[in-house]
């Protein structure tokens, strides 16, 4: 209470004037607009520093860890031998598949539940079972159906992004605002009239934060499908790498999905920005 | 020629939580006339907002009857548009795309009309120069605003106004009141105003019609004489207040025979 008064009274009054100048962003010094980079860049950097000097130095097991050149010169090789493209397009493109299956089937399956109350009691009671079911205890009995190959894979992929897409579209459909909705009825808006208008706008929200989950569920699945069985892929990778003691190959693989795992959730998350101009800033 | 007749309405509803019947609202007759701006006051859970539903078509009644020009109410309709209290505008559609949304549902205009009576009610309410903002991005005033242009564009024989300056701060209310008498003068619509402002509604109606609470019943009707246009120092007329005060005890007689203060607390100014 007396901070606000001591506020408004330091204040010009002209500052709110509708007329005034519009406000200029003040400036600030380069630190303080990129000081995440700076800080968290430098972290980055010397770790790996830090890293590199005990691995050069010979006091780390390469059968326990490898180095950070060592995982370089294993990159490059595998690079120039092409089967490091040939296990990412594979992993890839299982990923890719199961995805865009979970996203398409996700979304339509879920608006129809969240749509018709009937639809959502038909389907509640399996969707429950296999929501609340751990994914990767179902990757036995795919293997028996689909073969180790690329189906399999494609899948587990399938299998676990799924859910999140469907249920963050059934909530989506569900929480459509009931205000919303009285005044598209006032206004004698028909049942599709409110669909399109309200309820699927309202949603997509919703479904761009399944996707984000999706994305990362979907990615840990091309993994999980991979170390299963088949001999191909970049989870094949880690799992032939950590059966080898090939640390250099294990630590390539990781990282090979962990920077697919940041580049796919940054696209998610520029997708939900870009669909929520709307919304008020936060 | 009367715009909107209400006759003989009773509505009851079913508490499902404590299994017995609430009459809502008892034998309401009443008449709007065209042109007219008739106010409806009275406490909370009067029934006046579900006067205003069943006049909307958004809920079902069983006794008596609500015609607009003659036609009896079954279901919304395109001779009835509503503005709400809450300003319920699509976040996503920009504010001349939400003054287009109900012509659109009810589909009455094409295209060129749509759009030329967009930009025509977006200039009438004074938002000119933000058509392609977002809600978010306006205040609560100019939300409502943009409410009543959605309603005003969709071309209504009966305008209903559900509370509409409620949420709003008391500066920008008055202002609002202002505006809308404004507006109305040059739109001339039959509206139907629900408020629990004693002097909002004295202020704007050509009658202000005073429920009584549990079950609603139509307590009299006071015809405001003043002349128009109307401005905001009306509210300080000797005789603005005096019928003001009228109906403010007729209100609290109201909440002593029922026993409640809560209503006449609502009431309070």
């Amino acid at each position: 209470m007396k901070a606000q008064a001591m506020a408004t009274k330091t204040e010009p009054l002209t500052s709110h004037r509708a007329t005034s100048q519009p406000a200029r962003r003040p400036r600030q010094s380069f630190y303080r607009r990129h000081d995440g980079l700076i800080l968290g860049g430098s972290a980055v950097v010397l770790t790996i520093v830090i890293w590199q000097a005990f691995w050069s130095a010979g006091k780390i097991s390469p059968l326990f860890l490898s180095g950070p050149s060592a995982i370089v010169k294993q990159f490059w090789e595998t690079l120039r031998h092409g089967t490091l493209l040939a296990d990412i397009r594979f992993s890839g493109l299982n990923f890719l598949i199961g995805f865009g299956i979970a996203l398409v089937s996700g979304v339509v399956l879920g608006v129809i539940i969240g749509w018709y109350r009937w639809v959502r009691l038909l389907f509640d009671p399996f969707l429950n079972a296999l929501y609340a079911t751990p994914r990767i205890a179902m990757v036995p009995m795919i293997i028996i159906w689909f073969g180790v190959g690329m189906w399999s894979k494609v899948f587990i992929v399938f299998l676990s992004s799924f859910f999140p897409v469907l249920i963050n579209t059934v909530g989506g459909i569900r929480s459509v605002d009931a205000d919303l909705l009285k005044a598209a009825r006032a206004f004698c808006a028909s049942d599709w009239q409110i669909f399109k208008t309200v309820a699927i706008p309202g949603s997509v929200p919703f479904i761009l934060t399944g996707v984000r989950q999706g994305v990362a569920l979907g990615l840990i699945g091309v993994v999980v499908g991979e170390m299963f069985g088949g001999s191909q892929g970049v989870g094949f990778m880690v799992a032939y790498g950590g059966q080898t003691f090939a640390t250099d190959t294990l630590f390539l693989g990781v990282m090979i999905i962990a920077f697919a795992g940041i580049i796919l959730t940054m696209l998610a998350e520029k997708l939900e920005r870009r669909f929520s101009r709307w919304r008020p800033e936060r | 020629m009367q715009k909107l007749e209400v006759e003989h309405l009773t509505k009851r509803y079913w508490l499902e939580r404590y299994e017995h019947e609430v009459l809502a609202l008892e034998d309401i007759s009443l008449a709007v006339e065209d042109g007219e701006f008739l106010a409806i006051v009275g406490p909370s859970g009067c029934g006046k907002t579900t006067l205003l539903n069943i006049t909307a078509g958004l809920l079902p009644y069983d006794e008596g009857a609500v015609r607009i020009d003659g036609k009896k109410v079954q279901g919304p309709g395109i001779d009835r548009a509503v503005v709400f209290q809450h300003a319920s505008l699509l976040p996503w559609r920009t504010i001349l795309g939400n003054i287009r949304y109900g012509m659109e549902m009810q589909k009455r205009f094409n295209e060129a009309t749509m759009q030329e009576r967009a930009d025509r009610f977006l200039k009438l309410v004074g938002l000119a120069g933000f058509g392609h903002h977002y809600p978010s991005e306006l205040s609560g005033g100019m939300q409502q605003r943009a409410n009543l242009a959605r309603a005003l564009a969709a071309d209504p024989v009966v305008l209903l106004m559900d509370e509409p300056f409620a949420a709003l701060d008391a500066q920008t209310r008055e202002f609002m009141q202002a505006e809308l008498l404004k507006i109305w003068a040059q739109a001339r619509k039959t509206v139907l105003f629900i408020t629990h402002q004693i002097n909002e509604a004295v202020y704007l109606a050509d009658r202000v019609a005073v429920f009584s609470a549990r079950p609603g019943r139509l307590k009299r009707v006071f015809r405001i004489p003043f002349d128009r246009p109307r401005t905001l120092n009306l509210k300080r007329d000797p005789r603005f207040l005096e019928i003001e005060d009228a109906i403010w005890q007729l209100i609290e007689e109201e909440a002593d025979r029922i026993g409640v203060s809560s209503g006449a607390e609502a009431m309070a100014p």
